[in-house]
């Protein structure tokens, strides 16, 4: 399973609430810090094995499990794709 | 970025600026729908409460102390009340702000830059037609400038591709009226089909994402199977089916606009059918898998499979909410009031919402205070801010910090009191009051929008 971001969407730093957010066309999503450690790794060439590696140098405790239904869940929102 | 907490669950709290029923602005976009905080990712396991990990998350170091009242997200920028159309659902207010006293490129300039400050990521360009604005691209470059995401709320009518090269924009959304160019052009009053189906293609030549908005009243609520094909053919990524709400210019119309209740479910049925159709899961869809796997392929997934089928050929979203007179389900005004987004009028007012200019209350103008201080401090922000000033039966109610009670201007509109239970719920004792708006026949013909007073900018 490798994760990107959709069409259309895009992460962004927004410095005055020191919040990471996904804009897309009419809405925004605010991420929590792991969420957008996550998505941050979605680059369309690592799958979630090498995103849950990666994770994994600045967390203790990694379930994949997880880190895949995060995915899945914005999968269903449309704002990442899973290939 | 902060520091990761060890066992913070991973979420994302959404808030969609143009999700719930849109109501129409005089471009037919959504103005006065305003955010909705149930909109978006999981909030399940929201944000580092639990390990005890938590502490040094946030707020991050240099920002203010986070206060009690969250930064709003979205700024709608309505920059002239000038429209070229007449629709009959515009939910502008029945007085519109001369040219002559709209905010000047500067003032924009300077609203958008505190705007960013506050905690505003994205610009929602609205009106009336922001296009008739000369410095439209000025006020666009400034948003980028300060870093907002910025959205173009248009009726088409003067955006060609050379105009369209200067304005930077992320997100286009276009009103049309209806399915045809007849009825289009009869509910707009002006012939502007030809426009909007050249700003389509336009948008979609430029690389941008489009999303087609159509607002729903009686007159095209059985067109919606048409709707969703013509959506489709002008290559729309979002398709916006926003049941017309019933402020300023079309409160007056509300009689020949509300749909009957057997019109709203025939909507929502057709609206069903059509996802069945986009997702890959109804008849003559591209494959059982097609949901799951083709998210990214645009136009290419599902053109052989569902072309028989209403000759829909995209992976088009579709935005739809059941009418709230009608379900008696409340909405959630703006995301609750003073919450996630904000507006300001073309004259310079900050309005909690498109409509609030309606309300007995004193409107803060960015001519005269920062914005961050009307939303932290001004007495109009606060006022239904929060359950505190909720009446029964919204005090004890379940639901009080889903729907934050309601829509204040409907509860004034239809009650006289700003402060009581919207009207369209179904606990409010004032129930029968939209049960009476609703009933009757409706009149033949529906009061076209007039043009907004002269001036010029």
């Amino acid at each position: 399973m490798i994760p990107r971001l959709a069409p259309h969407v895009a992460l962004h730093w927004q410095p005055a609430r020191g919040e990471w957010l996904l804009t897309r066309p009419e809405s925004v999503v605010v991420l929590n810090g792991t969420a957008a450690d996550i998505l941050t790794l979605c680059d369309g060439v690592r799958d979630v094995g090498a995103i849950v590696r990666a994770l994994r140098d600045s967390y203790d405790d990694v379930d994949p499990a997880d880190v895949e239904a995060l995915l899945t869940d914005l999968a269903g929102q449309r704002l990442v794709v899973l290939t | 970025m902060t520091a990761p907490n060890p066992g913070e669950h991973p979420s994302a709290t959404g808030v969609g600026a143009g999700e719930p029923a849109g109501a129409g602005t005089s471009a037919g976009a959504d103005a006065s729908s305003g955010a909705r905080a149930s909109g978006g990712a999981d909030t399940s396991g929201e944000a580092g409460a639990s390990g005890g990990a938590g502490a040094g998350s946030e707020p991050p170091a240099g920002t203010p102390a986070w206060p009690a009242v969250p930064a709003p997200l979205g700024l709608l920028a309505e920059v002239t009340h000038a429209c070229p159309l007449h629709c009959a659902y515009c939910s502008n207010p029945v007085a519109l702000a001369p040219r002559s006293s709209e905010l000047t490129t500067a003032e924009w300039d300077r609203v958008f830059g505190e705007a960013a400050a506050l905690g505003v990521v994205q610009v929602h360009l609205s009106g009336g037609e922001p296009l008739l604005r000369r410095d439209l691209a000025d006020l666009v470059a400034s948003c980028r400038r300060h870093g907002l995401y910025t959205n173009l709320i248009t009726s088409g009518v003067g955006l060609d591709a050379d105009r369209l090269a200067r304005l930077p924009v992320d997100h286009v959304q276009l009103s049309v009226q209806d399915a045809t160019e007849a009825d289009s052009d009869a509910l707009a009053g002006t012939r502007s089909w030809r426009h909007k189906v050249a700003a389509a293609r336009v948008v979609k030549d430029a690389g941008l994402p489009l999303t087609v908005n159509v607002v729903l009243h009686r007159a095209n609520a059985d067109h919606v199977g048409a709707v969703v094909a013509l959506a489709d053919r002008l290559g729309a990524d979002r398709l916006e089916l926003a049941h017309t709400q019933y402020y300023g210019w079309a409160l007056r119309n509300r009689a020949w606009l509300a749909p009957s209740m057997a019109q709203v479910r025939a909507t929502a049925e057709a609206v069903r059918a059509a996802r069945e159709v986009l997702e890959g899961t109804g008849p003559g869809a591209a494959g059982g898998a097609g949901a799951e796997g083709g998210a990214g392929a645009g136009g290419e997934r599902a053109s052989r499979g569902a072309a028989g089928v209403r000759g829909i050929r995209t992976r088009m979203e579709i935005s739809y909410v059941l009418p709230d007179l009608h379900t008696g389900a409340v909405k959630p005004c703006t995301g609750g009031w003073g919450r996630t987004q904000l507006t300001v009028a073309p004259g310079g007012d900050v309005l909690p919402c498109a409509a609030a200019g309606t309300l007995p209350l004193v409107m803060e103008n960015v001519r005269d205070r920062p914005l961050d201080w009307i939303w932290y401090s001004s007495p109009s922000f606060d006022r239904f801010r929060g359950t505190d000033w909720m009446p029964d039966p919204c005090r004890s109610c379940d639901l009080r910090e889903v729907d934050f009670g309601g829509c204040r201007c409907q509860a004034f509109q239809l009650t006289g009191d700003a402060a009581a239970t919207d009207p369209v719920c179904r606990l409010s004792p004032d129930r029968h009051l939209v049960d009476a708006a609703l009933a009757g026949p409706p009149p033949a013909r529906p009061v076209p929008r007039p043009h907004a007073p002269g001036g010029t900018r």
